[in-house]
């Protein structure tokens, strides 16, 4: 009945960092085939018994992407009545996340919400009186799906695909006001303007996915809060760590000047940095705010920078702090450390118990090494993000790089001196897989804009 | 208009009373196809028209065709409609647009000659058996338990039958208007329909009101032409209809002339914009983005400094030319000195104003995609009543509901085309499907698998179907047969026959602008380089059989294009999985668990006939799709 094959995470995924990849599908076998190998690289799970386990490693190409165990089921005995395989990770989200690129980058589909439990109801895999229930998953998850894939996306990186679709839409439009009224219009040298568009928007499109592949797509990110006495450098430590990557950084709509959230991005790791206005405001009088309402803030957050002064020592304002971060996640920054050092590195570490990384931020040192601790964290399953988080992440990569799929054709077709009218049909694969992020159908976009911008007609 | 007197509610009178199976209401594009068919598959049909002067009258435009709008045409043709023959036998210009580009949309357009177009169709009609040719109004129509029982006529006469199809084109309490005159008249002057509004409204019918244009006609004898560029058509005439011969065809053609209107033109239009009906609010319905008049040109595009006009003749037997491009409802003087500012027409004498037309016609989502009304029984409806626009549009869904009505008086399966299968598919879907806020055009770009749906293949589309229906006849089904066997045989051999890099070959390549080769390949591949194709490299290709042109025509396009081919067909088979599970003509969205809100009022209101027509329906997600797919399987 269905002939692709999907795949997902399919555990809620938790601090453990152990989680199912499942496959499911007729080409199951063949994709786990592709990206698995067993210590001594022999088996085929093709080949191997209904039901049964194997320890080996995922590949991704000769890079060993982690360490698992592969479920091998076949059909129909299976949840979704087809072959499955589930893929046991050990490695944590990231590893989750990269295993599962994996997997379709071999040609398994990222699953639809919902999409298991419908596949396995249509196989006769349950029963008639859960129809409703499958329903009932399939609307829910899709409303929260298409909520979160229009809401998660970062507002500069909607108007850079909206300024590509419109780009794209105003070249079909003006090939098919052509082609419907060739009288009217030519498309002399039109091939060269086209070629030119066509490499720009793929250009966006690459800027794009190497973004998304950062995971800096998505506006959601560890809450986190930077901690420390007045003076301390939060403030120019937070504007280094935003100036890294200018680009990135969202003032969320609507919010007013004191509640304004940051987003950095360490290692590969999307962090929202929460009331910053505390902290970025440089005058005397918000430092002075002081502990207090960071503190209350700190309450919430999942990451904790804790920021101290190596210059001068450690106040009763410092005590407080530590014994707030005993038991939460959290990196010790030791700042100033270009500056005479009063306090030690050994000392702080004793003292919190927590990693403390010398940075700089005049110097804007030492940056390196907290990027590669965070996104340590994530590997040990420290640190957590929601897994709708990178699912939606994972669909935007795919439709981004059907986009450029798209457009990559159109270029052959230029290039093989193809009509004209052999370039919408990949100008509008493009247009519309860009449109799936937006959670946008096509309908009469094209017409629209023919009527719009051509003066066409009798 | 006649009238009896004032008792006109008076029961009991005399009358006559007649006993038809089908009745066509309206002689047009639409009604002609759609009473030949009934007719030429055994029906008893009757066919009304306001005046049988006026049977397949072009109010408009003196073309058939153009792009999109002559797929319709082959697609018409391939089925066993009339349109495509009567325009071989009449034109007196033709061409093929769009040559430079690919097949997809390469599209015949014809000048005809409107007198002869009319007479012939005439004719046609009139030597059709089983069909009569009735001039009066019909002003009712009449049902029983949601069924169609007959019609009766504003003279009272009652025709009993089991369906009706209506093709009242523009004629629906029509109203023509330039500057601050309006006449209730259909197109041209003719009488217009005005009672049979009332009876489909009583029925329960939703009705809306649009708008179109036409520009004026000008005496040719007052037109300069030295200053026009000249058109001329084809050297090579290709024939509409697939039984025409092209040899039979070719002879000398009129030329069509292009001007242009300038700043004066703009400004004239400008000054008076206040006194035209459209702008000063005195027209209501909705008018087509495509067809602008030249006020709303000058409007909505203000930075152009000048817009095309064509000049074209109505036929042979005037001297009446068509100002393409310049259709208006400005007042008459206004009129009179905006068409002489361009050049060329400095001392046009005006034959017939331009004039902008209202009429009344349904929300076509009332209709299956069988043309049939959802709400009544043998009711059918096509053309311009149904929303949409142009000749073709209209003829194409005349011929459809024409071959429905039949089959459903047969007993026999109805017939719908799906957008895969045909411009018709694509028209007929998107009229019965979406919300549509002004008059219907075909245009290519409607056809997201238009690389399949050419003109020049619609016979091997088509003609089976025509043929199961009963329009197409055994000799020209065994010839697509033929044609298809032959084609495909031939692209085997080319995909076989191996061509090597030997001196001959080098050549050719070379005299033709190719690269050379460095090793052998198969010829296919060379038909594939955009400078060469399946005719020039008949010369390097000994073994070739001897075959028609249309057949090496279509072995040149698969070959050519066949990665794209393929592509569509793929993207066909996905359509098609959701196009061919239908939804139960019983079934209560009310009663589907979890459908969002929006999309349970639409489904329940517009009752689509399969999966694939409730995906187009907006306001209706993929995830109501999968919603509703597993109710489907529970049920």
């Amino acid at each position: 009945m269905f002939d692709d094959t999907i795949a997902a995470i399919s555990t809620a995924v938790s601090a453990s960092g152990i989680g199912i990849i499942r496959i499911s599908g007729s080409q199951a076998m063949e994709i786990a085939d592709k990206v698995y190998r067993s210590r001594r690289r022999d088996k085929k799970l093709a080949d191997v018994p209904s039901h049964t386990i194997h320890y080996g490693h995922i590949y991704d190409g000769e890079e060993i992407v982690d360490e698992v165990l592969v479920m091998v089921m076949r059909a129909p005995r299976t949840f979704t009545g087809e072959d499955t395989i589930e893929i046991d990770c050990h490695g944590g989200i990231y590893a989750m996340k990269k295993v599962l690129d994996t997997v379709l980058e071999q040609g398994a589909r990222i699953a639809e919400p919902g999409e298991f439990t419908k596949r396995a109801f249509f196989n006769g895999r349950l029963d008639l009186s859960q129809a409703e229930a499958v329903m009932d998953v399939i609307q829910s998850k899709n409303r929260f799906a298409l909520k979160n894939s229009i809401q998660q996306l970062k507002g500069s990186v909607k108007d850079k695909i909206e300024k590509i679709r419109k780009a794209l839409l105003g070249e079909m439009a003006r090939i098919e006001s052509a082609l419907d009224d060739p009288e009217h219009m030519s498309l002399d040298g039109y091939k060269d303007h086209l070629r030119e568009v066509v490499a720009e928007q793929r250009r966006q499109i690459r800027q794009l996915l190497s973004t998304v592949e950062g995971g800096k797509v998505i506006q959601e990110g560890v809450r986190t809060v930077i901690l420390g006495k007045p003076n301390a450098g939060k403030s120019s430590l937070l504007n280094v760590l935003v100036g890294e990557d200018r680009a990135i950084v969202t003032e969320v709509a609507g919010t007013t000047r004191d509640v304004l959230e940051e987003y950095i991005h360490l290692g590969g790791a999307a962090l929202k940095i929460v009331d910053t206005a505390g902290i970025r405001e440089t005058s005397d009088l918000v430092e002075s705010i002081g502990v207090e309402k960071a503190m209350e803030q700190a309450g919430q957050a999942d990451l904790i920078l804790y920021v101290v002064d190596a210059s001068i020592p450690l106040d009763e304002n410092d005590q407080r702090i530590i014994e707030l971060i005993q038991d939460r996640e959290a990196v010790v920054l030791l700042n100033k450390s270009d500056l005479p050092p009063v306090v030690e590195k050994e000392r702080l570490e004793a003292l919190t118990g927590k990693t403390v990384i010398p940075v700089s931020a005049r110097e804007r040192s030492g940056l390196e090494s907290l990027g590669s601790y965070v996104e340590s964290m994530f590997y040990k399953g420290k640190l957590d993000l929601p897994e709708d988080v990178y699912i939606t992440s994972l669909r935007h990569k795919k439709m981004l790089e059907e986009a450029q799929e798209g457009l990559r054709q159109v270029e052959d077709s230029i290039a093989a001196d193809m009509p004209e009218d052999f370039y919408t049909i990949d100008l509008m694969y493009a247009y519309e897989s860009l449109g799936y992020i937006l959670g946008e159908s096509v309908d009469e976009d094209v017409i629209n804009e023919v009527f719009a911008n051509f003066c066409v007609g009798k | 208009m006649i009238c009896f007197g004032k008792d006109r509610k008076e029961e009991n009178v005399n009358r006559l009373e007649r006993e038809y199976q089908v009745v066509v209401v309206g002689a047009g594009h639409a009604g002609c196809e759609a009473g030949l068919a009934c007719a030429r598959l055994g029906l008893e049909t009757v066919l009304f028209t306001v005046s049988v002067d006026s049977i397949a009258l072009m109010p408009c435009n003196p073309n058939i065709g153009g792009s999109s709008k002559g797929h319709l045409v082959r697609d018409l043709d391939a089925l066993g409609g009339e349109m495509g023959k009567n325009i071989d036998a009449t034109f007196i210009q033709s061409k093929m647009l769009n040559r430079s580009k690919g097949p997809a949309v390469h599209s015949l357009r014809a000048q005809a000659d409107k007198q002869a177009y009319t007479d012939r169709m005439r004719k046609t009609l009139e030597e059709t058996d089983k069909l009569t040719v009735k001039q009066g109004e019909v002003a009712r129509i009449l049902t029983e338990d949601g069924r169609v029982t007959g019609v009766e006529t504003y003279s009272r006469a009652v025709y009993h039958c089991q369906a009706v199809i209506l093709c009242t084109g523009t004629y629906l309490k029509a109203r023509c208007i330039y500057g601050d005159v309006s006449t209730n008249t259909g197109p041209n002057g003719l009488q217009s329909a005005d009672h049979l509004t009332d009876s489909l409204r009583e029925l329960g019918l939703e009705i809306l009101r649009f708008k179109t244009g036409t520009p004026a006609r000008i005496d040719g004898r007052t037109i300069d032409y030295d200053k026009m560029e000249i058109q001329t058509g084809d050297e090579q005439i290709r024939p509409f209809s697939f039984s025409t011969k092209a040899e039979d065809i070719q002879k000398s053609q009129v030329p069509c002339w292009l001007t242009y209107t300038n700043e004066k033109t703009h400004e004239i239009i400008r000054q008076n914009l206040d006194r035209s009906p459209l702008y000063a609010g005195v027209i209501e319905g909705t008018g087509p983005r495509y067809c602008p008049s030249i006020e709303d040109k000058v409007v909505r595009f203000a930075d152009k400094d000048r817009h095309q006009v064509f000049i074209e003749p109505e036929g042979l037997y005037t001297t009446e030319m068509y100002v393409g491009g310049m259709s208006s409802s400005l007042p008459e003087d206004v009129q009179f000195d905006m068409y002489r500012t361009v050049p060329g027409l400095e001392h046009a004498e005006i034959v017939r104003n331009a004039y902008a037309i209202e009429y009344d016609c349904i929300d076509p989502r009332q209709l299956n995609p069988t043309l049939e009304f959802k709400k009544i029984r043998g009711l059918f409806s096509a053309g311009q009543f149904n929303g949409s626009s142009g000749y073709e549009e209209a003829a194409a869904q005349g011929l459809i509901a024409g071959i429905n009505a039949s089959m459903e008086i047969l007993g026999r399966e109805m017939i719908t085309l799906d957008r895969s299968q045909s411009y018709i598919g694509v028209l007929i879907d998107d009229l019965v499907t979406k919300e549509n806020k002004e008059p219907y055009r075909m245009m290519t770009s409607r056809a997201e698998y238009r690389l399949l749906l050419r003109q020049d293949n619609a016979d091997l589309r088509l003609r089976e179907i025509g043929h199961r229906v009963g329009l197409v006849s055994d000799e020209d089904h065994e010839y697509v047969l033929w044609k298809k066997a032959k084609i495909e045989e031939e692209i085997k051999r080319i995909g076989k026959t191996n061509v090597g890099g030997n001196e001959k070959v080098q050549r050719f390549l070379k005299e033709h602008g190719s690269a050379p080769l460095r090793s052998g390949t198969v010829l296919g591949d060379l038909i594939r380089r955009p400078e060469l194709d399946y005719e020039m490299l008949a010369e390097l290709d000994e073994g070739r059989p001897e075959l028609p042109e249309d057949v090496r025509e279509q072995v040149n396009i698969h070959i050519k294009y066949e990665g794209y081919i393929e592509r569509q067909k793929k993207q066909v088979q996905q359509f098609m999985k959701l196009e061919k599970r239908s939804l139960p003509e019983d079934i209560d969205y009310e009663k589907v668990p979890n459908l969002r809100n929006e999309a349970r009022q639409k489904l329940s209101r517009f009752r689509p006939v399969s999966l694939g027509q409730a995906s187009r329906i907006s306001g209706v997600s993929p995830s109501d799709i999968s919603v509703l797919m597993v109710y489907l399987m529970a049920q």
